[in-house]
């Protein structure tokens, strides 16, 4: 059973009472909320998620609630609650559908030690994964909204879950999270793009989701090979240019975006090591060409 | 049975190794209970040294294997932290006593099995404590708690200096001079402590004697306001109190140790929940001796109801939510005297802070 098979007010009895558990790749969640744009959110954003089966195990129990007290009915706010505790500051009640997605990163980077977890999008196109290690600001989630565009299999926008023993990457396909200026672009370059309501003033600025393609969803199960890594710089105005990097730099970039290496010891040395030895790495400079830079990533998937 | 008793019952016989969960929903339960207590570290090593481990499905053991993993980490990055905290007092010449986490990681005590850290915590004579301080903060650990009252509250009023942080390890470092804040009218005397302490080998540090080990693990349960590691401490206890009481002298000497340094009712409580709730061994002697420290009965039976509830994950029931309330509120009684807690509490909740960029 997915999502879009539940009847709005059988979604809303869930998220209301018992919990929406759903599938997210490796790990599932267990979700609560009140709010109706968190509802509203899960109807667009996870119409083609797997909902588990009710004797099925879930990693994590989440909630998005009003806090108790005042801040229910003066300024409403939003609050996340793991495993019953909170983690972050509340935000404003209209940002409750992005606190969700933020709290369900923070759930695979902070407690999911099993894995290699980085901060990076991921991709796929015939059988070969792209990673795409960067800091906030390099355009990472912009370069992935458009090659998705372009066909490539959405793995991930923001977490690269990778095993110890071999250089291979689990999908965790959920929405593109876009921010100010790159809505508009992918709007553009996108126009079948599903994108969600828009939320101004975050932390982030305005943000809006992208709906993950039903065929990227339909795959969460299907783990992939790491062939590529590049790593991404957004530079205003500069010419597309795509060059080979050291491995010893990628190396270097992919343990500056983990979350958990220094929990793997060497056991984490070696499984980015035969990363970087079987992958691909290069560097990518772009200057907003969305159509020029998906090209180049064509070019490197199939030369 | 109650919910939350339910959840704690769940959680403690698979702890002791005797796991009644068969199917996912049950490990969910489980997996998600231990997370909470801060004790899935301690229930993956408990699985893997009873040889379990294998009977876990897949997505159950994933936590295991994960927090395994997380506990490895921190109990290497614990002894590389101790080593260049004994770097950076060498210069000062002056007893260093590690604390809890750190003391049963060197010392080699049972309670470290599967421990996860958050934080280090030595003990030095307050007289040096001025040295220790400087000492650390050419070491590169700086003070924390900014707001000048955070300062007063901790330097005045507490057992500890406000923690420090290692700037760039990242590391938290407690500083306590005493093991009961100055304010909560327990008339201990630090110096005793330093006395029986015993040194523990290859390394500068010592450790509390077993006494006053248990006594400290009993007392951290019971004086603390947060009780989110409620069932975390008290299986501190528990393993310290089976480990210690093989040795026949260590349990006649126990309630009189308490008495001595004016912890009985911390140790009565302690030892109380930890047979009721753990199953503890107390040999029948000691609960005759530290009999005397009993409360009323009343408040002994509202206590024994408050703390089982209070020691449940979480999420289990709203009565856990209310218990943590109480005992919250009982943390600061027994911390301090109340026209300070009055002062505290309002200016705690009066004062606006600038949020943290």
């Amino acid at each position: 059973m997915i999502v879009a098979d539940l009847s709005p007010s059988e979604l809303r009895h869930r998220l209301r009472h018992e919990g929406l558990r759903l599938c997210l790749g490796p790990v599932a969640a267990e979700i609560r909320s009140p709010f109706p744009v968190v509802e509203a959110g899960i109807a667009l954003h996870y119409a083609r998620h797997r909902i588990v089966a009710d004797d099925a195990f879930a990693d994590f129990h989440v909630s998005v609630e009003p806090p108790f007290g005042i801040r229910r009915y003066v300024g409403p706010q939003a609050l996340f609650r793991f495993d019953g505790s909170t983690t972050f500051h509340p935000l404003p009640a209209a940002q409750a559908f992005p606190l969700l997605e933020w709290g369900l990163n923070w759930c695979v980077s902070a407690q999911c030690d099993h894995f290699l977890v980085l901060h990076a999008a991921v991709l796929e196109r015939a059988g070969q994964a792209l990673l795409l290690p960067a800091p906030p600001g390099s355009g990472k989630s912009t370069l992935c909204a458009a090659l998705v565009a372009r066909g490539w299999r959405l793995l991930s926008d923001e977490l690269a879950i990778l095993d110890l023993d071999a250089p291979r990457v689990h999908p965790m396909p959920r929405p593109i999270s876009l921010k100010n200026a790159s809505i508009d672009v992918i709007r553009t370059f996108w126009p079948n793009a599903a994108i969600g309501a828009l939320v101004p003033e975050t932390l982030k600025g305005t943000v809006a989701h992208v709906r993950p393609p039903a065929e990227s969803v339909a795959r969460a199960g299907d783990a992939a090979s790491v062939c590529f890594v590049v790593l991404p710089e957004f530079v205003h105005g500069a010419s597309t240019a795509m060059q080979p990097v050291g491995r010893g730099e990628a190396f270097m970039r992919l343990v500056d975006s983990s979350f958990n290496y220094a929990v793997h010891g060497r056991a984490g040395f070696d499984a980015l090591g035969a990363l970087v030895a079987h992958a691909r790495c290069r560097t990518f400079r772009y200057g907003g060409a969305l159509d020029e830079a998906t090209r180049a990533f064509d070019a490197l998937a199939t030369s | 049975m109650n919910a939350h008793a339910a959840r704690t019952r769940l959680l403690v016989a698979a702890l002791a190794g005797e796991p009644y969960v068969r199917d996912d929903r049950g490990y969910e339960l489980l997996v998600r209970s231990a997370r909470e207590a801060d004790l899935l570290g301690r229930l993956a090593w408990r699985y893997a040294s009873t040889g379990r481990i294998d009977e876990v499905p897949d997505a159950a053991r994933a936590h295991l294997v994960g927090a395994t993993n997380r506990g490895r980490a921190q109990h290497a990055a614990v002894r590389r932290e101790t080593q260049a905290i004994a770097d950076a007092l060498r210069s000062v010449h002056t007893p260093v006593v590690l604390l809890k986490g750190a003391a049963y990681l060197l010392a080699g005590l049972p309670p470290a099995h599967g421990r996860l850290f958050s934080d280090i915590d030595i003990l030095v004579a307050k007289e040096r404590l001025g040295d220790v301080e400087a000492a650390l903060m050419l070491a590169g650990f700086a003070t924390t708690h900014l707001h000048p009252y955070d300062q007063r509250y901790y330097r005045r009023w507490m057992h500890e200096l406000p923690p420090m942080l290692h700037l760039k390890r990242q590391t938290l470092l407690d500083v306590h001079h005493t093991i009961v804040p100055e304010t909560s009218g327990v008339a201990l005397d630090a110096r005793e402590l330093f006395r029986a302490a015993v040194p523990i080998a290859g390394t500068p540090f010592l450790v509390l004697s077993p006494l006053d080990m248990v006594l400290h693990s009993a007392t951290h349960l019971m004086h603390n306001e947060e009780f989110g590691h409620g069932l975390r401490d008290l299986v501190d206890v528990d393993a310290l109190l089976r480990h210690f009481g093989a040795d026949p002298r260590f349990w006649p000497r126990l309630a009189a140790r308490a008495g001595d340094l004016d912890l009985g009712r911390p140790l009565y409580y302690a030892l109380r929940t930890a047979s009721r709730v753990l199953g503890t061994p107390v040999p029948e002697e000691t609960q005759r001796a530290i009999g005397r420290y009993a409360p009323p009965l009343p408040v002994r039976a509202l206590m024994d109801r408050v703390l089982e509830r209070a020691l449940a994950p979480a999420s289990a029931s709203a009565a856990t939510r209310w218990a943590r309330r109480a005992l919250y509120l009982r943390g600061h009684w027994l911390k301090m005297p109340v026209p300070l807690l009055a002062w505290h509490l309002a200016f705690k909740a009066l004062r606006r802070d600038v949020e943290p960029a």
